[in-house]
């Protein structure tokens, strides 16, 4: 009888522990996209998916602007560094667009009202998408709000701040990427 | 005066099944059944901004009169599927159903086993009994002093 219930136990045992481990091991950050920044190396973006477009109908992707440079903007309006960064963002997309560049926002965990009510009230005129549980942004290893990643004309990413960026960063990470050839 | 009483009738007639298929939303009704996004708990118990911003949507929604349902949904097309506190039903949270009805099974499982068992010494028990006949044999010290109990008795 105890051989009998030996090894159904012991299995089951084996199986919580194991689904326990699995559950440990993806709750934690992707340092992937960190790692390779750190190497130096320029790396293709973690996700691709679509995203519905904030603001209007239908969806869009970063691949949407490959050939240009992209600052990518996590952001939220509930996130108050988030708020504080947004007026340096739009003027670097002002930048940006005048040497074949765009920022692309990425709205997280918010509905679109209060997210368009933001955009109005920084009057931000770059496109935005919508990441609506923020699943998206977890494959590129996200920890905070907000944060930025920067694509290169080839797709890869080239830079990542994981918190705000300062003037400072904006005009050593994105010229000599703006000055790269199509 | 009776049209007007007949009119009043038929349509309290007509309503009340209405409102008691959907009773008036309340925040304290749908706060348990929502998730705070960013912090991963319910969202009576968060205080974080997320949390925030999702019950001042939930409050909104009931001021336009919209049901729990209609609220629940609109929860969804904004926030996606893992703004309700329930897993869903696909990838890793599929364990979350799979466990507990696996430990249901393995639970009744294990009480078929030992009740099986309870059962079989049972039944070996009764058979041993059957085998030494209904007056089990006394060894001669026990013997001897049985009879010199009843004697004493008799006395």
């Amino acid at each position: 009888m105890r051989a009998r219930v030996y090894w159904p136990v012991t299995i089951a045992a084996a199986l919580l522990v194991g689904l326990l481990a699995y559950g440990l091991t993806t709750t934690g950050a992707d340092t992937t996209l960190d790692d390779a920044m750190a190497r130096g190396e320029r790396v293709e973006p973690p996700a691709r998916g679509a995203l519905p477009k904030l603001g209007g109908t239908g969806a869009g992707s970063l691949a949407d602007y490959r050939g240009k440079v992209v600052l990518v903007n996590v952001w939220a309006s509930w996130c108050d560094p988030c708020r504080d960064e947004l007026p340096l963002i739009e003027k670097a997309h002002k930048r940006l667009a005048a040497r074949g560049g765009t920022v692309v926002g990425i709205d997280v965990k918010e509905n679109s009202g209060a997210a368009m009510k933001a955009i109005d009230e920084f009057g931000l005129t770059f496109p935005n998408l919508r990441d609506r549980d923020g699943s998206f942004v977890r494959k590129w290893g996200q920890t905070g709000y907000p944060e930025n990643y920067v694509i290169d004309r080839q797709g890869r990413v080239a830079a990542v701040r994981r918190f705000p960026v300062t003037q400072k960063w904006l005009d050593e990470t994105l010229p000599p990427l703006l000055d790269e050839p199509a | 005066m009776r049209a007007p009483l007949a009119a009043l009738l038929a349509l309290a007639l007509l309503a009340s099944p209405a409102a008691a298929a959907a009773p008036r939303a309340s925040l304290p009704d749908i706060e348990d059944e929502v998730m705070c996004l960013e912090c991963g708990t319910a969202l009576n118990v968060s205080t974080s901004d997320v949390a925030e911003q999702e019950r001042d949507f939930i409050a909104q929604l009931i001021a336009e009169g919209k049901t729990k349902a209609q609220i629940k949904a609109a929860l969804v097309n904004e926030y996606g599927p893992r703004v309700l506190a329930e897993p869903q039903d696909d990838g890793f949270q599929l364990t979350a159903w799979l466990v507990p009805l696996l430990a249901a099974l393995g639970a009744v499982a294990l009480v078929v086993l030992v009740a099986r068992r309870w059962r079989g010494r049972g039944r070996a028990g009764d058979a041993a009994t059957a085998a030494a006949g209904d007056d089990p044999a006394l060894d001669s010290d026990d013997a001897r002093r049985l009879d010199a109990e009843l004697a004493a008795f008799d006395r």
